[in-house]
C-alpha cells in the first residue's frame, strides 16, 4: 500500500527521505501487527497458572529487522533493479545463450546420481555415507519416480489425481504380502507389483471418465483414502495399523544376498569387511535405475502417438474427439502408466523399509508428490527432480540445523519449522515461476529446429 | 427436391433428422443429402440448428430421430448415428472443424498435424509397445507422417511455422491450421463450421483456394455465413431455419427462394409487423403478440405461425443457448403472407390457412404492398441476392 502511494512521488523525493520513510510505515505496521503476536506470549506457571511473558525486545528486534528490511529494499535495491532493467533494454536484445550447466543438465544430473554414493563413501566412510545414501539419495529418488509417475497422468494427460498415494500403498502391500507369504524374489514381485497397480489405476479410471476438474480431483482424493482405510481395516490380510513386518530384502538377482545370516551374504562372496551401506548402495543404483526406466519410458511415449494424444487430452477434449482418438482408452492408459510407475517405488519401498503400514499412504504424501510435480513444472521431467531435491532434500537437510541453536538458544528446535518453511518456499516459487520451475514445454517432433513451447500456450487441463 | 440418382453418389444421406433438447426441437423433420465430390453449404440465420447437425453428423450429439447414411468411396457404408464419438473420423472418415476454433495450443502447428493421425500411428506403432523398443516400422510411420504434415502445411501456407505454438498463430492462420488438421485425418467428408468467420477478405480468398483444392480429393459439407464464400464455391445449399431445410438447391435457385431470402437475408419482425398493418391485417398482429394457436403445434407447416415458438436453440457445443422470441420464423411468415395473398380471389382455396388469412384476403389493398415492402426490407442486406429480391415478394 505505501508502495503505490509513493511511487507517485517518485520524481519528486530523493529515495533516501522515501526510503526513510517508508521503512518507518514499514516498522509501525510490523509494531501494530505483532505487538500481541511477539510482544506478549501466554504460558504456564509452575503451580499451572496461565501468565503473561512480556518479550519486548524480540518484539523490537522483529520491528527494527522490518523496518531496516524496508529501508534498505526502497532505497538500494529497488533503484539497482530499476537500473538493472533499464539496462538491460537498452542493451541489444541478444538471445542469451544459455550457459554450460544449463545445456547439459541432463548429462550433469546423470553423471552426478551415478556418482553420489561413491563420493559420499569417499567423504564419509561406509558408516558415515549410511545417512546421505539412504536418507537423502534413496528418499530424494523415491519421490523423483513417484512424481513422474504422477506426471504421466497430471502433467501430461491433464488429470488431476489427488489420490495417486494409493497406487504406491498398492505397490507396497503388493510385494509386502507376496513377499512375506510366498516368499517370491523381488525381482518377479516388482513387475507384478507394476501392474498390480495399473489394474488399480484402471479401476479408478473407468469410473472417473466422465469427470473433470475439481469432481476428478475429489474423487481420486476418496480413492486414495477407500483404499488407505481398507488397510486399516482389512485386518486378516494387511495386519491393519500394525503393518507388516519381515519383508524380504532385494538380492543382487539371487547371485548374492544382503542378509548377513545368508550364505552367499555380499562380504562373505566378495571377501570385504561386513557393513550395511552395501545394501544401501544398492538400493540407491535399484532406485535410480527405475528412475531411469521412468525417465525413458516417458520420454520415450511422449514421442509416440499415445504421449502425444495425452497432451492433446490436456489441451483441448473434444478436439480430440473430432480426430478420431478414444478418449476412453487413452485417459485409462494414463492412469494406468502412471499407477504402474507408483505400484513399482511402492514395492521399492517396502523393500528398502522392511515394514509397511497405512501411515505411510496418507494424503499428505499425494499432496506432496502433487506439489513437487507442480513445482517443477508440469510434464517436465528435469523440473520435477529439482522440485523433489528441493522439497525432500530441503526438508530433510532441515533436521540438519542444530547450529540454529547456538542463535536461537538451545529451545530452539529447527524441525518444527521444517513444514513452515516449506510452505514458504512454495509459495515463494509459485509468485516466481507460477509454472513452476520449467514452464516451457519441448515439442515431440519438429521440422526445422526444436523451439520450446512457452508455458503460456500450455494448458493444464480440465482435470 | 433433386431427382435421386443412385445413393452412391451420395456421400452424406441424412434423413429425417431429428434433434430435441428437452422440450426444444432443435432440428426437426431434416432431410438432405451431399453429393461426392462437391461443396454443400449449409446456411440458416443463428440459431437455426446448422451446428447442431454437424454435431448430430460428427457423433457430438446421438440425434433424437432419424438416419445419417455416410457412402464411402469403397462401398462400405456406415450410419453415423449409431457410431460412437471418435469412430466416426477413425472409421468413417468424417472430420470436422469448429466454430470457435479448438487447436491443441500448447504444441506446435506440427504435432497438431501428428496427433490428427493418431490411429494410423498408434497401428504402426503396434499400440505403442513395438514403438517404444524403437522398431523400425514404427520409424518410417513417423517419418511419413511427418510428410504428410508437411504437405498440408504447405497447402495451408503455414509451413515456415511449423515449429511455433499453435497458440502463437494469427486467426485466420489458425481456421486454415485447422482445415489442416482435419484434413490430416485422411477425411472422406470434410465438415467445417463457419471457416471464413473473422476472416479478412483477402485471408478469405486464400481459404476459398484451399477449400477448391480439397474439394478434388474429398467431399466438403460448410456451414458459413460469409455468402461471398457460400456463393463463389459451393455446388449445392441447403438452408435452414428453426432446424427445417426452407430450401435445397444449387447457389442460384436457392438465392431466388423468397423463403430464404426472408428467413436468411432477413426482414424483421417489425418489417413484417409494419407490413401486416399497412395491409391492416389485425388478425396477423394478434397472432404474432399471442403466439401460436394451440391447435396448430410446432410442425403444421399450413399452419400461419408455423416453426417452434419461443424457445431456445442449442447452438454452439458447450451449451450456448440462443432464446428465440416467438413469432420468429420469417419463412413461415412468407408462406404465411404468400397464403394470404393467394386466398384473396378465392378465399375457400386454402383451408389449412387460418381463419386470420381467410379474414385478411378481402381487404384489396394488401396485394401490393408486401412486395413492396420486401423489396426495402432485403435491399442492403446482401448484394448476392438484391437482383431477385424485388421480384419476389408478391409473386407466389
Amino acid at each position: 500500500m505505501a508502495a503505490t502511494v509513493s511511487s507517485e512521488r517518485d520524481t519528486v523525493v530523493p529515495p533516501i527521505q522515501r526510503a526513510l520513510r517508508e521503512g518507518l510505515y514499514a516498522g509501525a505496521i510490523a509494531l501494530g501487527l505483532f505487538v500481541l503476536f511477539i510482544g506478549l506470549r501466554t504460558d504456564q506457571n509452575i503451580s499451572n497458572e496461565l501468565i503473561l511473558v512480556q518479550r519486548w525486545l524480540l518484539l523490537a528486534l522483529v520491528v527494527i529487522a522490518t523496518a531496516v528490511g524496508r529501508f534498505l529494499y526502497v532505497g538500494y535495491a529497488q533503484p539497482a533493479m530499476e537500473r538493472a532493467k533499464a539496462e538491460k533494454a537498452k542493451a541489444p536484445a541478444v538471445v542469451a545463450e544459455p550457459g554450460f550447466v544449463r545445456q547439459n543438465f541432463n548429462k550433469i544430473g546423470i553423471v552426478v546420481l551415478l556418482l553420489y554414493p561413491i563420493a559420499m563413501v569417499l567423504a564419509f566412510g561406509f558408516q558415515g555415507s549410511l545417512k546421505w545414501v539412504d536418507n537423502f539419495g534413496i528418499q530424494i529418488l523415491i519421490y523423483v519416480m513417484l512424481a513422474w509417475g504422477l506426471n504421466i497422468v497430471v502433467g501430461l494427460a491433464g488429470l488431476l489425481d489427488l489420490g495417486y498415494v494409493a497406487f504406491y500403498a498398492v505397490g507396497a502391500y503388493a510385494y509386502a504380502l507376496l513377499g512375506t507369504h510366498f516368499g517370491l524374489s523381488f525381482w518377479i514381485l516388482l513387475p507384478a507389483a507394476g501392474c498390480m497397480a495399473a489394474f488399480w489405476g484402471v479401476m479408478l479410471g473407468f469410473p472417473v471418465l466422465r469427470l473433470r476438474g475439481d469432481y476428478l480431483a475429489i474423487v481420486t482424493l476418496a480413492f486414495g483414502e477407500i483404499i488407505r482405510l481398507v488397510i486399516i481395516n482389512w485386518r486378516e490380510v494387511t495386519n491393519g495399523s500394525a503393518g507388516i513386518s519381515g519383508i524380504p530384502k532385494v538380492s543382487f538377482f539371487g547371485l548374492m544376498s544382503f542378509n548377513v545370516s545368508d550364505p552367499n551374504y555380499i562380504a562373505k562372496v566378495l571377501h570385504i569387511a561386513q557393513s550395511g551401506a552395501y545394501y544401501k548402495i544398492f538400493l540407491y543404483y535399484l532406485i535410480l535405475a527405475l528412475c531411469f526406466l521412468t525417465a525413458f519410458v516417458t520420454i520415450r511415449l511422449r514421442r509416440l502417438p499415445v504421449g502425444r494424444a495425452w497432451e492433446a487430452l490436456r489441451e483441448d477434449e473434444i478436439a480430440c474427439r473430432s480426430l478420431g482418438i478414444n478418449t476412453t482408452t487413452t485417459k485409462l492408459t494414463a492412469f494406468a502408466t502412471g499407477a504402474m510407475f507408483g505400484g513399482f517405488a511402492g514395492s521399492f519401498f517396502a523393500a528398502r523399509q522392511g515394514f509397511v503400514s497405512p501411515e505411510s499412504f496418507v494424503f499428505l504424501e499425494s499432496a506432496i508428490i502433487l506439489a513437487i510435480v507442480v513445482l517443477g513444472g508440469m510434464g517436465s521431467l528435469g523440473g520435477i527432480a529439482v522440485a523433489a531435491l528441493v522439497m525432500i532434500g530441503g526438508t530433510e537437510i532441515l533436521r540438519e540445523l542444530d547450529f540454529l541453536k547456538v542463535v536461537f538458544g538451545p529451545d530452539f528446535t529447527p524441525e518444527l519449522y521444517r513444514m513452515l518453511l516449506f510452505g514458504m518456499a512454495m509459495v515463494i516459487v509459485m509468485l516466481w515461476k507460477p509454472r513452476g520451475f520449467v514452464g516451457s514445454r519441448e515439442p515431440t517432433a519438429f521440422l526445422k529446429e526444436r523451439r520450446a513451447v512457452s508455458g503460456s500456450f500450455t494448458k493444464e487441463g480440465h482435470g | 427436391m433433386n431427382a435421386t440418382p443412385s445413393s452412391s453418389d451420395f456421400i452424406l444421406q441424412v434423413e429425417h433428422l431429428s434433434m430435441k433438447f428437452g422440450g426444444l426441437v432443435a432440428i426437426g423433420d431434416l432431410s438432405f443429402q451431399a453429393r461426392r465430390g462437391e461443396i454443400t453449404a449449409l446456411i440458416g440465420p443463428n440459431g437455426a440448428g446448422k451446428t447442431t447437425v454437424f454435431n448430430c453428423i460428427t457423433g457430438f450429439y446421438k440425434p433424437t430421430e432419424g438416419m445419417i447414411t455416410l457412402n464411402k468411396r469403397d462401398g462400405s457404408t456406415y450410419l453415423l448415428e449409431r457410431l460412437p464419438n471418435h469412430e466416426i473420423p477413425a472409421r468413417a472418415n468424417v472430420a470436422r472443424t469448429f466454430q470457435n476454433i479448438r487447436l491443441f495450443s500448447g504444441m506446435t502447428l506440427l504435432e497438431n498435424l501428428l496427433v490428427a493421425q493418431h490411429n494410423k500411428l498408434m497401428k504402426a506403432s503396434g499400440y505403442t509397445f513395438l514403438g517404444l523398443f524403437g522398431f523400425p516400422s514404427y520409424r518410417q510411420a513417423s517419418a511419413e507422417s511427418i510428410e504428410l504434415a508437411r504437405h498440408w502445411l504447405e497447402k495451408a501456407d503455414l509451413v515456415d511455422r511449423a515449429d511455433d505454438p499453435a497458440g502463437d498463430l494469427p486467426y485466420g492462420a489458425q481456421r486454415r491450421l485447422e482445415i489442416a488438421r482435419a484434413m490430416c485425418t485422411g477425411p472422406e467428408l470434410l465438415c467445417l463450421d463457419e471457416p471464413a468467420a473473422g476472416l479478412n477478405p483477402k485471408e478469405s480468398a486464400a481459404l476459398n483456394e484451399l477449400l477448391m483444392d480439397i474439394k478434388n480429393s474429398t467431399s466438403i459439407l460448410l456451414i458459413e455465413h460469409d455468402m461471398s464464400v457460400v456463393m463463389q464455391i459451393s455446388d449445392h445449399v441447403v438452408v435452414l431455419e428453426y432446424g427445417r431445410k426452407i430450401s435445397d438447391g444449387s447457389p442460384q435457385t436457392v438465392r431466388t427462394d423468397p423463403r430464404v431470402i426472408a428467413a436468411y437475408l432477413g426482414v424483421d419482425d417489425e418489417e413484417v409487423e409494419e407490413v401486416l398493418v399497412e395491409v391492416g391485417d389485425e388478425d396477423v398482429i394478434e397472432q404474432l403478440d399471442t403466439g401460436p394457436d394451440s391447435a396448430h403445434g410446432p410442425g403444421n407447416s399450413a399452419s400461419m405461425m408455423a416453426g417452434p415458438v419461443s424457445d431456445t436453440v442449442e447452438h454452439a457445443d458447450e451449451g450456448e443457448r440462443v432464446t428465440v422470441s416467438k413469432g420468429a420464423s420469417k419463412a413461415a411468415q412468407v408462406d404465411a403472407r404468400a397464403a394470404s395473398i393467394a386466398s384473396k380471389p378465392q378465399p375457400a382455396a386454402k383451408p389449412a390457412a387460418k381463419s386470420s388469412t381467410a379474414k385478411a384476403a378481402p381487404k384489396k389493398p394488401a396485394a401490393k404492398a408486401p412486395a413492396a415492402k420486401a423489396e426495402s426490407a432485403s435491399k442492403g442486406k446482401e448484394a448476392a441476392a438484391r437482383p431477385e429480391a424485388g421480384k419476389r415478394g408478391g409473386r407466389k
